[in-house]
């Protein structure tokens, strides 16, 4: 018999069987729960009088529409009454079950995919779900990590199945050394920008290779974060002493001989050496430069030392055609620098890099600096309530307020602009997150989804620069 | 779950790729709690020229008249018509609701995204894929001075032109059975209680770690 690949084992792991009308149900071990996909859920068992299969299996914490200001306030600090339904509707639904949640006082609240690893929560060989895409994050743990729809959720609560076909195998091999000022986050970019937004669809992607071993934990899974980008039903990472050593001590990780015995399981999360992927693509890390995304799809992106494409030279017209269009949303001409783009409001924050390791990242090259005059608005958005301290303890706080920024409180923010941290028409973001798609973050913005040192230089400059150049 | 047997209807071209579900339905109407009330949000930025926030009725909007939903030529359309990749980004199902209560019961595209699609198989609507040529075929005729009506047969696999072409698509037998039957799915895993409880004694054995986590509170 051949090998099987990390997808594989964890899936054969998990089959409960197949259902009579011919689907395979898969076992859920941990679903984790935010107040804007799960209401009609919620709403969908209680009407049909159905309990939570297992209710250990769920952690749920308010993270999308939570304001960043004023936190104290709790949930009368939300002024926007739909918003603030929303998040007191989790709190009722979760003390209704007895459902773990952060509510929004509590200081690990924070954005699902930060804490559920925070917390150890996540945990290598899990099969995790959520109503959110951005889950693919948990598959940096070897998990098997899936965004699913609000009747998936439902359906998981009720039975602690997922049922579906198996998508396929996709290698991406990294190999070679990064450059300092180059990030997981544009590793992440320039694969979408060469494999495209549909690259990956149907298939689970295996980030692997030596740069990726090379990676610490919030680096894969800043990678594994944008694998939705690229259309992967989800992205892993086999474990190694750096998966361990993250998950060890967290406070629902094992312990104890617990944790021997976990991590002598955990051990064989990794793809067979003979293992056979349906798809294989190998890139070389070595020559990477830092990412700018300059269109309204993730897979617009180049490198901060190039320029604006022109659609005049690509032959394909309907590519011409998009590229066309993004940029006039995006406001940009053709072959301009992409250095010369003057940016009206930084955010630092997301699901994707809004950990302490990006905190850090970031704090370094506004050390001792000013957020440009020309500059807006700065946002600094811990990704919980715990980084948001450990970051206020290590004094990078202290830098981002000296330097201007804005200090804020734990929560999705500006990435979707739910509540109301967001951007005004036509201005242009430098923002950490993962989507730059049309009005994601205010009605007529425009995002360029950079790494945390990126937007922290073009904060400093107030234009895009290479950061390789200021190290 | 809406059955899905045979519609008739009118096919509204849009000509975009990677149409994302921030399109279809724009955030700031996910703070609802419910299930409807999404229908006359669908493609938002797209449709009106002014800013929509949750709540506004549709008599305060400024209608874009260049997109295409606003085209007097496709009253009511059940079909659409689009380009790759379709349903791309956020997970939100809220996107196939709005669809649906717009009127939409059926999306044709070249290709799809895996959660928009498994969330339409969820609610009844039913996302055909055609290859490339066809589609330029059916945008071409869609966006002649007449609206083109389209019939879409499920259990024949075929989606009728006007000139009485029979197109086939192919669907996945399981999931055909299911749209047909308008099946629950929560019902249907349910009838494996015994099986999904049987894995979970033997997994628990497997991976105690799992299970009975400490609880902080
Ligand atoms: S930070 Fe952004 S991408 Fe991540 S879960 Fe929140 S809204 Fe989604």
């Amino acid at each position: 018999m051949a090998g099987r690949t990390l997808y594989d084992k964890v899936w054969d792991a998990h089959v409960v069987g197949v259902r009579r009308d011919g689907q395979t149900m898969i076992y859920i071990d941990q679903q984790l729960l935010h107040e804007v996909t799960s209401p009609q859920a919620f709403e969908g068992l209680a009407l049909a009088e159905r309990m939570p299969w297992r209710i250990d299996a769920n952690l749920a914490t308010p993270d999308h529409n939570v304001p960043t200001l004023n936190r104290s306030l709790g949930i009368d600090g939300i002024t926007d009454l739909v918003a603030r339904e929303q998040v007191e509707t989790l709190d009722m639904n979760c003390r209704r079950y007895g459902i773990r949640q952060f509510d929004i006082l509590d200081q690990r609240q924070g954005i699902v995919h930060v804490i559920g690893p925070e917390q150890g929560a996540t945990l290598p060989g899990m099969t995790i779900v959520c109503g959110d895409s951005h889950t693919s994050t948990h598959g940096a743990f070897a998990a098997l990590a899936q965004g699913i729809g609000t009747s998936d959720v439902e359906h998981v609560l009720a039975t602690q199945c997922l049922v579906q076909a198996k998508a396929g195998n996709f290698s991406l091999r990294v190999d070679g050394e990064l450059d300092k000022g180059v990030s997981a986050k544009d590793l992440i970019l320039a694969i979408i920008g060469r494999i495209g937004t549909a690259g990956a669809n149907a298939h689970t992607v295996e980030f692997r290779g030596q740069t990726i071993r090379a990676l610490t934990m919030e680096g894969r899974m800043t990678l594994c974060n944008m694998a939705i980008e690229c259309g992967a039903r989800a992205g892993m990472v086999a474990v190694d002493d750096t998966t361990f050593d993250y998950v060890a001590g967290r406070p629902f990780a094992p312990t104890g001989s617990r944790w021997d015995e976990a991590v002598a399981c955990w051990r064989t999360l990794v793809s067979d050496d003979d293992a056979i992927f349906d798809k294989e693509i190998v890139i070389d890390a070595g020559r990477l430069v830092p990412q700018v995304s300059w269109g309204t799809s993730p897979e617009m992106v180049v490198g901060v030392d190039e320029a604006v494409p022109n659609p005049a030279r690509v032959s394909d017209a309907g590519q011409a055609e998009a590229i066309e269009r993004a940029l006039q949303y995006m406001g940009l001409k053709a072959d301009q620098p992409i250095t010369d783009i003057r940016l009206d409001r930084i955010f630092i924050g997301s699901c994707t890099n809004s950990r302490i390791e990006d905190l850090r990242a970031a704090a370094g090259l506004v050390r001792g600096k000013r957020v440009a005059s020309s500059v807006k608005q700065a946002l600094v958005v811990p990704g919980s309530g715990l980084v948001k301290a450990q970051a206020e303890a290590e004094g990078l706080a202290e830098v981002f307020l000296e330097a201007g920024f804005e200090w804020r409180d734990a929560g999705c923010s500006m990435c979707l602009a739910m509540n109301p941290d967001r951007l005004g028409p036509g201005e242009h973001c430098a923002s950490t997150s993962n989507r730059n798609f049309e009005g994601r973050q205010g009605h007529g913005g425009r995002t360029h989804l950079v790494s945390p040192a990126m937007a922290a230089a073009a904060a400093v400059h107030g234009r895009f620069v290479d950061v390789r150049k200021l190290l | 779950m809406t059955p899905f047997i045979r519609e008739s209807g009118t096919v509204l071209p849009l000509n975009r790729v990677n149409v994302d579900t921030d399109q279809i339905i724009p955030k700031q109407y996910l703070k609802s709690i419910r299930r409807s009330g999404f229908g006359d949000n669908l493609f938002d930025g797209w449709r009106y020229l002014d800013e929509g926030e949750f709540g506004m009725t549709l008599n305060e909007r400024r209608i874009n008249h260049e997109f295409v939903l606003n085209d007097p030529r496709y009253q009511a359309p059940r079909i659409l018509l689009a380009k790759e990749n379709f349903g791309c980004g956020s997970s939100r199902e809220h996107a196939v609701w709005a669809l649906m209560e717009f009127g939409f019961r059926c999306v044709i595209a070249p290709s799809f995204a895996d959660i928009f699609l498994s969330n339409c198989f969820k609610n009844g609507l039913l996302p055909i894929v055609l290859n490339e040529e066809i589609i330029l075929e059916l945008f071409e005729l869609a966006t002649r001075k007449q609206a083109m009506d389209l019939t879409v047969d499920l259990p024949g696999q075929t989606v009728e032109l006007p000139d009485r072409r029979q197109i086939h698509f192919d669907m996945d037998p399981i999931r055909k059975e299911t749209l047909l039957k308008g099946l629950d799915e929560i019902e249907l895993t349910m009838a494996h209680r015994a099986s999904i409880e049987a894995f979970e004694a033997v997994h628990r054995r497997a991976q105690p770690w799992l299970f009975d986590k400490e609880t902080c509170s």
